[in-house]
């Protein structure tokens, strides 16, 4: 089984500010920072971690909508970083996003039917209107709007939250992708439909063998569907593990600080929570040595001055922490 | 597939509302049907040669000439129902130049940024703060004063205001999610403004074609008025100037003023109720301009009994 995604050493940086006249240091925000993992086919990658931690800025870079600023993303053993124009068009055919917010990523003069079918024009795929029909109905019923008929003629504004998810889904499918990158698909929708959106998320990957790499904050849901986490900090991957076992067996002090808050159904099993003080550092001036120390609960003064890697602790499962090297 | 109907219905249901707005419709419907009509509407054809003796010349209004006679003796109301193609024909056409030089640009400026839509810009900025009217009587009066020079000049330099405007709407558009969406879909930039930028930027541009038609309506009156117009064809402009210079007013003539003036208030009047009735139904936003105090803001203020200076403030949410 080879991965459909491979990326190595990825790095974003943004600038910031150009150096003046007498200060020629540009600053950087770094989004990104030496980021590597891979995605098997048919596995639901989850990537958490708070607001500024390049998230986002990581989706982006797969789609290859941002240019990395150094190393390698390959999709389908192509690095996307290289390829220009039309050879670009191919790969992103297999590889769709989800937006976060359903309100604001349909054009809102555009019917459903022609939302759908506009991904298949922009790459010429269908020969004729019964052809872009038939895929359009498909895709439309494939993400859960039935009878398609129904819907294709209205506009946006006309459908709910979760079903305006369900049209970009449906935009997202009709060219068949192998990855789907879903950018917070259900943080702006009712709690009463995000479970529905995320089953239809996880059916298409049992029905078509689609990878998904969802991007999320909400840790109370990956258990849910993920098959892996990766923990994302100021820019870095702090842990990465098999769902099960990060959620259970958390060993960077990050991810453990995440869960603790998470609320439990059973209101007598309290745990101890640990809220983390102050904020989030600066992504301009890093921290010297780890980036969490500043922050960190159990930080000790080695802390300051090594930047841990990520190494394993058990199988398939790694984590960026120096006190797990001893001990 | 066609743009869906919906929006237009929608459109034409709250347009329908606007008062402002349909009087300034109809108001510029009658002046073109008048101008497409003027042969069968004017009592006498104001080309032809005529006869006259000196008792014609500024007679007073009277059953054969219901707006009197000019300085040479012709029926001001036959100059008059022609004299509305010019002004129309002008307006239309010098816009329709202006209104597409400003949109191309502003499009272009403000999708693609950085050092295209600096150099654009500059180069916008540089031609609003030009007087427009000097160089326009500069450049037709170096070019032969036809009817198709006043158009290109006039519509060469009146899209620096739409230029400005579509590139602001242009800017907000671009950053709206489903632009994102269809670049991750894979498209191109040209199916991005043809498909989402222009769609959205476009009843903006409608709404500023019809404001840019009442300043080329304006700016070709007075151009006429200077005697810069193209001398084979009457326009309301030209008729002023007769009557102005031709001793119209020592001779107590009024109707020779009147009738072309009140042409031009017209037309110009109708362009911008319209295009403010358009601009409060296409931009829900301005519909507590501090201007325009409608039937809702009223009977608000009436229910509530407060400051309108605090009215306003709720309403505007």
């Amino acid at each position: 089984m080879s991965s459909i995604v491979e990326v190595t050493h990825l790095r974003k940086l943004f600038p910031v500010k150009k150096g003046g006249l007498f200060d020629r240091q540009e600053k950087f925000v770094h989004a990104i920072d030496d980021v590597s993992f891979t995605v098997e086919r048919g596995e639901v990658l989850a990537v958490v971690g708070e607001s500024g931690c390049g998230k986002s800025t990581l989706a982006l870079t797969l789609m290859g909508l941002e240019r990395p600023t150094s190393g390698v993303i390959q999709i389908n053993g192509q690095n996307i970083a290289t390829l220009k124009g039309k050879e670009i068009q191919v790969v992103r055919r297999h590889v769709q996003m989800i937006f976060q917010d359903p309100y604001e990523s349909l054009n809102p003069i555009m019917t459903i039917a022609d939302i759908v079918a506009e991904p298949l024009k922009v790459h010429g795929l269908v020969k004729n209107k019964q052809e872009r029909q038939e895929r359009v109905i498909r895709a439309l019923e494939d993400a859960g709007l039935k009878p398609a008929l129904n819907f294709m003629h209205r506009l946006p504004q006309e459908l709910s939250g979760g079903q305006r998810q369900r049209v970009v889904i449906a935009g997202a499918l009709v060219l068949e992708p192998e990855l789907l990158i879903a950018d917070e698909p259900v943080s702006m929708l009712d709690v009463s439909i995000r479970a529905e959106i995320l089953n239809l998320l996880l059916e298409l990957r049992q029905m078509r063998g689609i990878s998904i790499v969802m991007i999320t904050h909400d840790l109370g849901t990956v258990g849910y569907v993920a098959d892996r986490i990766a923990v994302m900090y100021l820019g870095r991957l702090v842990e990465i593990g098999p769902a099960l076992q990060v959620l259970q067996q958390p060993h960077h002090p990050y991810t453990r600080a995440l869960l603790s808050v998470v609320p439990v159904p059973n209101p007598r099993q309290r745990r101890e929570r640990v809220i983390l003080q102050g904020e989030t550092p600066n992504p301009i001036n890093l921290p010297p040595g780890c980036r969490f120390h500043p922050r960190c609960p159990v930080a000790q003064p080695r802390c300051q001055e090594t930047d841990p890697m990520l190494q394993p602790v058990a199988a398939a499962h790694e984590a960026a922490c120096l006190l797990l090297s001893s001990g | 597939m066609s743009p869906s109907p919906p929006p237009i219905r929608s459109f034409w249901r709250t347009f329908r509302r606007n008062r402002m707005g349909m009087v300034g419709a109809v108001m510029l419907i009658l002046a073109v049907l008048i101008a497409v009509f003027a042969p069968a509407l004017a009592p006498y054809n104001p080309y032809q040669p005529t006869r006259v003796t000196i008792d014609d010349i500024y007679a007073p209004p009277s059953p054969a000439h219901p707006f009197g006679t000019d300085d040479a003796g012709k029926d001001v109301l036959s100059s008059f129902i022609y004299g509305a193609r010019v002004s129309l024909i002008v307006g239309f056409f010098a816009s329709f130049i202006s209104v597409v030089i400003g949109g191309v640009i502003g499009i272009s400026a403000g999708f693609y940024g950085g050092k295209l839509e600096n150099g654009l810009m500059r180069f916008t900025d540089i031609m609003l703060v030009i007087p427009d009217f000097p160089l326009i009587v500069l450049l037709v009066a170096l070019t032969k004063p036809s009817l198709l020079n006043i158009i290109v000049v006039i519509g060469l330099l009146g899209w620096t205001s739409s230029a400005r405007l579509v590139r602001s709407q242009t800017l907000s558009v671009k950053q709206r999610k489903f632009v994102l969406r269809a670049r991750a879909i894979g498209a191109g930039n040209f199916h991005i403004i043809r498909r989402h930028i222009f769609p959205l930027v476009l009843p903006l541009i409608v709404v500023n074609t019809v404001l840019v038609i009442s300043l080329a309506v304006l700016n070709e009156s007075a151009l006429s008025f200077l005697g810069l117009s193209d001398p084979t064809k009457i326009s309301w402009g030209q008729m002023l100037n007769f009557a102005f210079t031709r001793g119209a007013m020592s001779a107590g003539a009024w109707w020779a003023l009147v009738a072309p003036g009140l042409g031009i208030v017209w037309l110009v009047l109708g362009c911008t109720l319209l295009g403010q009735g358009l601009e409060q139904v296409l931009n829900p936003r301005l519909e507590t301009h501090h201007l325009s105090v409608g039937s809702k803001m009223v009977a608000r203020m009436m229910g509530m009994k407060e400051k309108p200076s605090e009215v306003k403030a709720v309403s505007g949410d």
